[in-house]
Formats: C-alpha cells, sequence, structure tokens
C-alpha cells in the first residue's frame, strides 16, 4: 500500500496552476478585444460539478488575488447555497475578502442576474454562462454556429424571433434574450432577465462571461454598445411589475421574486439581496431604469 | 432574508455535508479497506479510472468509498484532483504489440497466430446469482488460492510471449487500409485546448477514451441496430500490461512503469463512392484503462461511425463527443437541481402576457354568449 503522504496536497493560490490562469487570462484579453466573439479556452476541471458555475470561477480565480473584495450571487442572492458554497470555496482558496456589499466588491460572479446597482470602473463582473451560443436553439452543431458568427449570418435568428411573434404576438424570449455587441457578433447575455440586458450597455466595469462545460469565454467590455434584437414595429421589452411593491421595503422598480405564500395569495419581493438590504438602512442605490416603449395596437 | 438568509443557506450547506457521512457508515458496519475495494472491485476501479482519466488505483477507490460507490461522482472527483496536477511529460506512444497479454481474442477468424486466449471473462458464464459469496470467508478464498496455483500450469516459464496481430494479415492482403481522407493528423492535449469541430483525430480519441462507458455503449449499440451503418468485426481485442516510458531532459527514453489496458480493433467495411472501384475494410480503433471490454469496443464503433458521413446520431462527430462526455453532461444534468426562480419568472411574464392578449382578442368577438370559437364551428 502507498505511503499516507502521497495524498496530502497542497493546492496551489486560487487551486488553479500559473500556468493555465495565464492561458486564461490571455483568452480574457483576446475577448475583450473581440467584444462578443467567443473565445475556446482550456476549461480545466474544478472541484465544482459542471454546470454549477465552473467557468464563473475559472475568471474569477484567475483574475483574483489578496487584495480584493469578492462577491458572489446566485439568482440574485448572495444567501444561495450554491452561492454560499462556491464563496467558502474562493474564500479557501485565496484568502481574500468577501463582501455581500455590492458597492465594496471589486469582482463580482454572478448567476442569473445584474446587480440593480450601477457598478463602477474599478469593478469587473464574471457572468456563469450555462450555454455560451445563443444560435444553438436556432442550429445545434458547433461548427455551423462558428461559420454563422464569422460571416455574421443571423438570419436565422431574425426568423425565430419574427415567427415567434406571428405565433404568439410577442417576442417569446424570456431570460437569455439575443443581445448584439457592439455593432457585430450576436451574444447570449447569458440567462439573466430582460429586465438586466439594458444594463450591459455602455456599462462602466468590465462584463467577462464564462461557460465552463462549453469551454468558452466572451466579453462585453467597458462602453460598449449593448443592442437587444427587435423589429422597428415590434421592440424589446423588460419584464412588466407595474404598481408592484416589495412586501419587505414597500418599494418599487427592482426586479422582484413572486413568492406564494399559500395556494390563494401571493407577494412580491426584491430579488437582489444586498439591494434590498440597503433599502431596509434607508438609501437607495444608484440604478439605471429601462422604461418599455408604448405597445402598438 | 439579508444577513439571516445568509447563515440560513450556510449552515444549511455544511449540515448537509455532515449528514451524507452520517449516512455513509450510519449502520455501524467494518470500514471497507481501500485495498479491498482497488483488488476486489477491480473493474469498478478501472472503470472510473477511465472516466476520471488518470490511472491511479488506490485514488480511484479512495473517492468510491467516499461517495458510497457512485460511479459518476467518483470519476469526477479523480478528473478534478488530475486537473490540479502538473503535466510534466508526455508519454511515448505506448507499444500494444508487446502488450503483456492476460486475454485476446478476434471475432473475424476461427483461429489465429498464437491462439485465442479467452482470459479473465464472465463471457461465457451463466449468469446466475452466488449466494454462498454471502458467506465468503478469508479461509475460503485462501483455499480457493491454493487449489487454483495447484493446478495452474505455466507453459512457457518466465519468458513473455509476443502475440502477432490479426489485423496485419488483412492488412498484408490489401483488404485492410486507411480511408484516404483529408483529416487532420495534428495531435492536441484535450486537457490543455478547448477542442474546435470537426476535432481531429487525435482530440476524438483521447475524448472517446474519458466518456462514460454508458453513454458510450448507447450511440455504438444505436450505430448496430440501425440508426448509423456499422457492421463492425471485433478484428482483435487485447486486454494486457504495456510499458509507459517517457524522454527525459537529455532525451534518453526512460520507463516509468506499466499500465492495464483494453485495446479493440473493429473492422467495418467501408463503401466507395463509385462502381468501379471496390469496397475494403478499415479500422475503428479503441483503447482505454483497464479492462473495460465494453468501451474499447464502443469506441472501436464510433471512431468509425463519426468519420463516416450520415446523419444518424452516431455519426455526428459534435453529438457523439459532447454527449458522451460523463462529467459534463453529469454536471449539467443535476445543476437543474439549483434554484431557477429569476429565469422561470422571466418566461412566466411572457406566458402571462399572452394569455391576456388572447383573453382581449377573445372578447372582442365575444356577442352575447357567443365567442370566437363558436363563430369559427359555424
Amino acid at each position: 500500500m502507498i505511503e499516507q503522504k502521497k495524498f496530502e496536497r497542497a493546492y496551489n493560490y486560487a487551486f488553479i496552476d500559473e500556468g493555465t490562469k495565464m492561458e486564461i487570462r490571455r483568452k480574457m484579453l483576446k475577448a475583450v478585444a473581440i467584444p462578443g466573439y467567443q473565445v475556446p479556452y482550456s476549461s480545466p476541471e474544478m472541484p465544482i460539478s459542471r454546470g454549477w458555475g465552473t467557468g464563473g470561477l475559472h475568471a474569477s480565480l484567475s483574475l483574483i488575488g489578496p487584495k480584493d473584495t469578492f462577491k458572489i450571487i446566485d439568482q440574485g442572492s448572495d444567501a444561495s447555497v450554491n452561492a454560499c458554497n462556491l464563496r467558502n470555496f474562493v474564500k479557501r482558496m485565496t484568502e481574500c475578502k468577501t463582501t455581500f456589499n455590492t458597492s465594496e466588491a471589486t469582482i463580482i460572479q454572478t448567476r442569473h442576474r445584474v446587480t440593480e446597482e450601477v457598478l463602477t470602473d474599478k469593478q469587473i463582473i464574471v457572468f456563469q454562462v450555462p450555454q455560451p451560443e445563443i444560435l444553438r436553439g436556432v442550429e445545434r452543431f458547433e461548427y455551423k454556429t462558428r461559420i454563422m458568427h464569422a460571416e455574421a449570418d443571423y438570419a436565422k435568428m431574425w426568423v425565430s424571433l419574427y415567427e415567434s411573434y406571428v405565433k404568439f404576438g410577442d417576442i417569446m424570449r424570456g431570460a437569455g434574450y439575443p443581445i448584439k455587441v457592439n455593432g457585430r457578433y450576436l451574444m447570449s447575455p447569458s440567462p439573466i432577465p430582460r429586465w438586466d440586458v439594458p444594463n450591459l450597455s455602455h456599462s462602466n466595469a468590465i462584463q467577462l462571461f464564462s461557460a465552463g462545460r462549453e469551454k468558452r469565454i466572451y466579453c462585453v467590455p467597458p462602453h460598449t454598445l449593448i443592442e437587444p434584437l427587435e423589429f422597428e414595429d415590434v421592440k424589446f421589452r423588460v419584464e412588466e411589475f407595474e404598481g408592484i411593491k416589495c412586501a419587505v421595503t414597500d418599494e418599487g422598480e427592482a426586479f422582484m421574486d413572486e413568492i406564494y405564500e399559500n395556494e390563494s395569495s401571493k407577494k412580491f419581493v426584491i430579488n437582489d439581496s444586498n439591494f434590498m438590504d440597503r433599502l431596509k438602512e434607508g438609501t437607495r442605490p444608484n440604478q439605471r431604469l429601462f422604461k418599455n416603449p408604448p405597445r402598438n395596437q | 432574508m439579508g444577513y439571516v438568509a445568509i447563515k440560513g443557506g450556510e449552515d444549511a450547506i455544511s449540515n448537509a455535508e455532515i449528514l451524507v457521512d452520517y449516512y455513509r457508515v450510519k449502520d455501524a458496519t467494518d470500514p471497507i479497506e481501500i485495498d479491498q475495494i482497488r483488488t476486489q472491485f477491480r473493474l469498478l476501479v478501472d472503470k472510473i479510472m477511465g472516466e476520471g482519466s488518470i490511472y491511479a488505483p488506490e485514488h480511484a477507490a479512495i473517492a468510491l468509498k467516499q461517495v458510497e460507490g457512485d460511479v459518476f461522482e467518483s470519476a469526477f472527483i479523480l478528473r478534478a484532483f488530475r486537473a490540479t496536477l502538473r503535466r510534466n511529460y508526455y508519454s511515448e506512444v505506448i507499444d500494444t504489440d508487446n502488450m503483456v497479454v492476460e486475454r485476446r481474442i478476434s471475432s473475424a477468424f476461427r483461429e489465429i497466430p498464437d491462439g485465442q486466449i479467452l482470459g479473465p471473462t464472465r463471457d461465457y458464464t451463466q449468469r446466475l446469482l452466488h449466494p454462498n459469496l454471502a458467506e465468503e470467508t478469508f479461509g475460503s478464498i485462501e483455499k480457493f488460492l491454493e487449489d487454483f496455483e495447484a493446478g495452474a500450469i505455466l507453459e512457457n516459464g518466465n519468458e513473455i510471449p509476443k502475440y502477432s496481430r490479426v489485423v496485419d494479415l488483412l492488412r498484408k492482403e490489401g483488404i485492410l487500409r486507411a480511408v484516404e481522407d483529408n483529416e487532420s493528423g495534428r495531435l492536441v492535449d484535450i486537457t490543455r485546448e478547448a477542442v474546435k469541430f470537426p476535432a481531429p483525430r487525435s482530440a476524438a480519441l483521447q475524448m472517446l477514451a474519458r466518456s462514460e462507458t454508458g453513454g458510450l455503449m448507447c450511440l455504438a449499440y444505436s450505430a448496430q441496430r440501425g440508426f448509423g451503418s456499422a457492421h463492425a468485426t471485433v478484428g482483435e481485442m487485447r486486454v494486457g500490461k504495456v510499458k509507459i516510458a517517457v524522454k527525459d531532459s537529455k532525451g534518453r527514453t526512460r520507463s516509468i512503469g506499466r499500465i492495464k489496458v483494453t485495446e479493440a480493433e473493429m473492422l467495418s467495411r467501408i463503401h466507395v463512392p463509385h462502381k468501379d472501384k471496390v469496397p475494403y475494410l478499415s479500422l475503428g480503433y479503441g483503447l482505454c484503462f483497464g479492462q473495460n471490454e465494453t468501451k474499447a469496443i464502443s469506441m472501436g464503433i464510433l471512431d468509425r461511425t463519426m468519420r463516416s458521413d450520415g446523419d444518424a446520431p452516431s455519426e455526428a462527430q459534435e453529438f457523439v463527443l459532447y454527449h458522451t462526455e460523463g462529467v459534463e453532461s453529469y454536471g449539467f444534468t443535476n445543476h437543474l437541481k439549483l434554484p431557477h426562480y429569476v429565469t422561470f419568472q422571466s418566461g412566466l411574464n411572457n406566458l402571462r402576457q399572452a394569455m391576456d392578449r388572447r383573453k382581449k382578442e377573445m372578447d372582442k368577438w365575444r356577442v352575447g354568449n357567443m365567442t370566437r370559437d363558436d363563430f369559427k364551428k359555424k
């Protein structure tokens, strides 16, 4: 039998070895240089399950240093079990500071939300991406979608939006609404609600999107134009929470969670947990709110 | 919510971890020794070393013990462990011609040069449950071993016999040859580089060697049953130990040990497009860690189908390689257990608006008790 010391392993700082971290950072630089283009990267296995935020961890852990302050949210909440697990892992591997306070964080990792609070140029936000290929719904083969991107051939996507309008009277895309980056690449914003999509445009922060299982990194650099796909007469619209107030803070104008108390009654609570905490303290952080255009009848 | 909920999430996950550890040992039976798992669950260890992409039987046994025998989870733990190891060397090409053969068969010929060696296999056993294993003792194992050793005959003494290759016979005759296509011969390391499609054969074979046995078998079976055009024959399948060698800094070849592998050379007919040409045979190749014959054979079938034109699932390289990747498909399938309420809310919002639109449209057509649908019926 082997000696026990074989299994005593000290992990490298931030878990990933330095060579791979350098490789991931090089790929990120490429992603910054070509906004919206999906850059293939090595995507080493992590001790976290594939599909549970490995891509986000690759990006966060290749960027992080001991002086960073790390925040992680899952579905808008710092409290979500998976966010807790990933936060503990990052803290254990880097000894960095962690926070729930959006404005304090230097690196924010997120699953399926953008913070309500406007980010600054001192911050990087890392999105966990399940499916980086926005065209996957209209073209299942990767080698074909790469050609479509190269030729900026997005006809199939436009047709699918049109078909949705003809069949159902609206573009029925929920989360993960297709967006055009810098007038060139079509990109998946990851499954964030439409509510968050306009806030990706001309952001002050670097916005990195990382898909571990699919081994792709892409980026919306600061001050880059994002356009959700829409027609001249059928416009992009965000989720409507008109007249709805948060049951905890009595405030509106934020993305709401719908909570069923029992079969007959439900209430709404602000989804972004830190934003709600700040409201409870009596301050409303800076927000960018998108107003839906009037509907054509 | 806020801070209290954070505590809630933290406490819940750490308690769940303790609870699952409790479930592992709660019946207070004798702890299984790693050596027992390594030796008595030999085939399981082989399987997860292959899927875990690291040849380390003790680590595999520990992983199995840690997760109560969940194969997906064990393979995943090994993969995560291997990802932290530095790659110091690339090994030289292994030489399966000089394999220390435990088992080698060919289903293409009744007799083959140097003979068929059945070796350790359950292929021809009756699958009857052996209830007496419930009573197995160390004494009964020792007795069996004594009897076995007394009856064993060492034909060649200490000399390790070398076996010629069955498929070489066909190669000499010209019936078996490589398919002439413009396939990339570039050697890639899939652990350092994301695969792009069409993937070079080196990448495809590496991915198949790490893929999940059951998933691989499913697609290989579909190809034989009719969704694809594989009519594969086992040209030769061998199981045994091979030497691993690396080049040191001075360029000398150094042997670093032996590993057990299963190799399958599957023959299938290549259909040529023009009538004036003659069809011929070509190889589909499978090689994996340990004794895992189902995997090697499935791999040999899919290596061939992925390189043929057709629209069956097994013939689409991207489909086969992405979806037989066990660690990734396991992770993603289980990620559905994570909360998705934001995404779901976004979809709900759309559906409710669609219902409203429908209602308004219906109301426009309503005359007395008649709805639009009633008019349509008339």
